[in-house]
């Protein structure tokens, strides 16, 4: 995974709550078996109305999706993050993000940055007001400058380290496999396994 | 110190906590299936590892299979069915195939087979995941990075989940099912209430159902936002898996069930938010909107945007009215369907099979409306041809199919045309679920029967039934055979 510490793009203002997975990316478009080439499904229903933002030409380098609460819930579809990302986003800005794409997206180093509904709608308005602007995320700092607006963003701990470091969760869950081999040799005997039974 | 279920079963299975990082918990069961599961192979390969319990993990073929007799003929989803294969040959993953007895929706699979115990935690790429929470199983839906994590480790790091206690008291009036509850709950609490909780459903009305009819509770926790939901395991969670093929059998069926008995929240356990809902205020209850929390009891109107306070809520139901061709006032009972689909790893099971046909029986289905019966699984299927009940069905102008996931998000033939509208027994009547431009109304089995023979969105009580006794229909709503 790519180290992230600051990223500097075009914000893209989504003015939609409940943005949920299957918006993202519909159903048919999950069929590929690669994690790329996502970003011809992406908004795919929305992407037929003329006026959707991101036909608009201003925004398309946009990296920086600045969008209502509840963003991403739904499906559990990881293929969300890879449309997301396979198009150009390194960041969702919203006030709410649902669990598991919030999860999702942190293992793929998108970015979700919680930043208060009221915060966001003053970069709605900045960016409305201003087609095509740049605005920063900085990792660091936990601030997203869009103008003269500089507003705190909430990552966990955790996973902004991860970001920051660039660190593969599977490799380090590997460094601790004899407690997992501990704990597997005290699991109750009762507990099934898949083989015929 | 007192604990919640969640948190007990959580504990149990904390393979390293440290200071500032997420707990490693280990995982008991990892269900795949050929969507989600593709991209984590691929990982596992270029990294070189292997899968480390193969024997905790198991496959099946649903999201794309068709329910017609025949090959799939779409050559995507063939490709992905055939990855699915290979990859399971060549990690040593047991696989039930289209066609295999064992075969059907991944949530209805692992239950069916006694899989699903009391305690465990069950994991899969896929969010209603959260049905195996029934049992007393800590249970959520997992993205595709995590699906190769557990693959690789059997683990995964994750960060505890609040606590959401959600009390429905006294009984459910007749006719009143599990999908009214949980539609009724998800509309209170809205599709982010339960964002970071894992919810535990609790109270008379919950303990009086069956295990089916808890499954069904549990699989929308998503819906309201929720990691996973759970229901405390009781004498009904034993009697439903006693004798199943993989339940223990013997002294390990003692241990099990001394083991499963202490797990319940201690009644001096505090959860971080509760909600209380009475069961004697519930009714049949259908989704109005493009999100299952846009729902509203049967005999309620179309609302007002205008009359939601909040202006994001004014704005979404909006769109979704605009989205639906539905008109403020428009009565519930008025709304006209074209569609109607019993399925899904909601309503999937052999009761909602029951429930449906007792209601079409001697009726014949509404002229100009299509109704799709879709199976969960194929020992679903067997055991409803052995009780007639596609007879039934098919009888009634309806089509009875082979199982999968079908129409609850039509990544095989199942599909809504553009404007077309269906009353549906699964759980997400998002924009183009069902396929494009189609319009959902999430449904009961038992609403989804009815509207079937009226052809407008109805209640059994709506027809005019001289067929059967309230009795006979009672105990088919209970799924008491």
């Amino acid at each position: 995974m790519e180290k992230f510490e600051t990223h500097t793009g075009v914000g893209v203002p989504l003015r939609r709550s409940n943005v949920d997975t299957d918006q993202i990316i519909p159903a048919e478009y999950l069929k590929r078996v690669t994690r790329t080439g996502f970003e011809d499904g992406l908004f795919a229903a929305w992407r037929k109305d003329e006026s959707f933002v991101l036909n608009n030409p201003v925004y398309a380098e946009g990296s920086v999706l600045v969008a209502g609460p509840d963003f991403g819930t739904g499906s559990s579809r990881e293929h969300a993050v890879w449309a997301l990302m396979n198009w150009g986003f390194r960041v969702v800005i919203s006030s709410r993000f649902a669990d598991i794409f919030r999860g999702n997206s942190g293992k793929q180093g998108l970015l979700t940055a919680i930043v208060a509904q009221d915060d966001v709608e003053l970069i709605w308005k900045y960016l409305e007001n201003n087609p095509g602007a740049q605005i920063t995320v900085d990792l660091v700092a936990r601030t997203v400058h869009a103008g003269e607006i500089v507003a705190p963003f909430e990552i966990d701990d955790y996973t902004r380290w991860r970001l920051l470091e660039g660190l593969d969760d599977i490799g380090l869950t590997l460094r601790h496999e004899d407690l997992v081999a501990d704990f597997e040799s005290h699991r109750p005997s009762h507990k099934p396994v898949t083989s015929p039974a | 110190m007192a604990g919640t279920l969640a948190e007990k079963v959580w504990d149990a299975h904390v393979v390293r906590r440290a200071e500032g990082e997420p707990d490693l918990l280990y995982i008991d069961l990892h269900l795949l299936h050929e969507v989600t599961s593709p991209q984590a192979f691929d990982g596992l390969r270029l990294a070189g590892r292997p899968v480390r319990r193969p024997d905790l993990t198991l496959a099946t073929e649903d999201h794309n299979v068709p329910t017609t007799p025949g090959p799939i003929t779409d050559p995507v989803s063939k490709v992905q069915v055939e990855t699915l294969r290979r990859n399971c040959a060549e990690f040593g993953v047991r696989l039930y195939p289209m066609g295999d007895a064992d075969q059907g929706i991944v949530h209805v699979v692992g239950p069916q087979l006694g899989l699903t115990q009391p305690g465990m935690t069950v994991v899969c790429g896929d969010s209603h995941t959260s049905t195996h929470g029934a049992f007393g199983a800590l249970a959520f839906g997992i993205g595709t990075s995590e699906v190769e994590h557990v693959l690789a480790t059997q683990t995964l790091p994750l960060r505890p989940f609040r606590t959401l206690a959600v009390n429905v008291r006294g009984a459910l009036p007749e006719g009143v099912t599990a999908k009214d509850v949980v539609l009724a709950v998800i509309a209170k609490i809205g599709t982010g209430g339960g964002q970071g909780y894992v919810i535990e459903y609790r109270g008379e009305a919950i303990e009086a159902l069956s295990m089916e009819a808890r499954m069904t509770v549990c699989n929308m926790s998503i819906e309201a936002g929720a990691r996973a939901g759970m229901i405390a395991p009781d004498q009904t969670t034993f009697d439903y898996l006693q004798g199943r093929p993989h339940a223990p059998t013997g002294a390990d069926w003692d241990a099990a069930v001394a083991e499963w008995t202490a797990l319940r929240s201690d009644d001096d356990a505090v959860f971080d938010a509760e909600v209380d809902l009475d069961a004697a205020d519930l009714s049949p209850f259908v989704t109005w909107g493009t999100n299952p929390g846009q729902g509203l009891p049967l005999s309620a109107s179309v609302p007002d945007p205008e009359e939601f306070a909040d202006e994001s809520d004014r704005l979404a139901a909006a769109n979704a009215l605009a989205y639906m061709g539905l008109e403020p006032g428009t009565p519930l009972r008025d709304i006209k369907v074209d569609t109607v689909f019993v399925g899904s790893c909601t309503n999937g099971r052999i009761e909602d099979l029951r429930a449906a046909a007792a209601v079409v029986q001697g009726h014949r289905v509404a002229d100009g409306v299509r109704m799709l019966v879709v199976p969960g699984s194929a020992k679903v299927r067997l055991q409803a041809e052995s009780e007639g009940l596609d007879k039934v069905f098919t009888a009634a102008g309806a089509e009875w199919r082979l199982p999968g996931c079908s129409m609850c998000l039509g990544m095989n033939p199942d599909t809504l045309a553009p404007g077309e509208r269906s009353a549906s027994t699964s759980n997400r009547n998002f924009e183009g679920r069902q396929g494009k431009g189609g319009r959902t109304h999430l449904v009961s089995p038992l609403v989804a029967a009815a509207t079937a023979v009226r052809g407008t969105l109805s209640s059994p009580n709506d027809l005019d039934d001289q067929a059967r006794t309230p009795g006979e229909l009672a105990s088919a709503t209970t799924g008491e055979a």
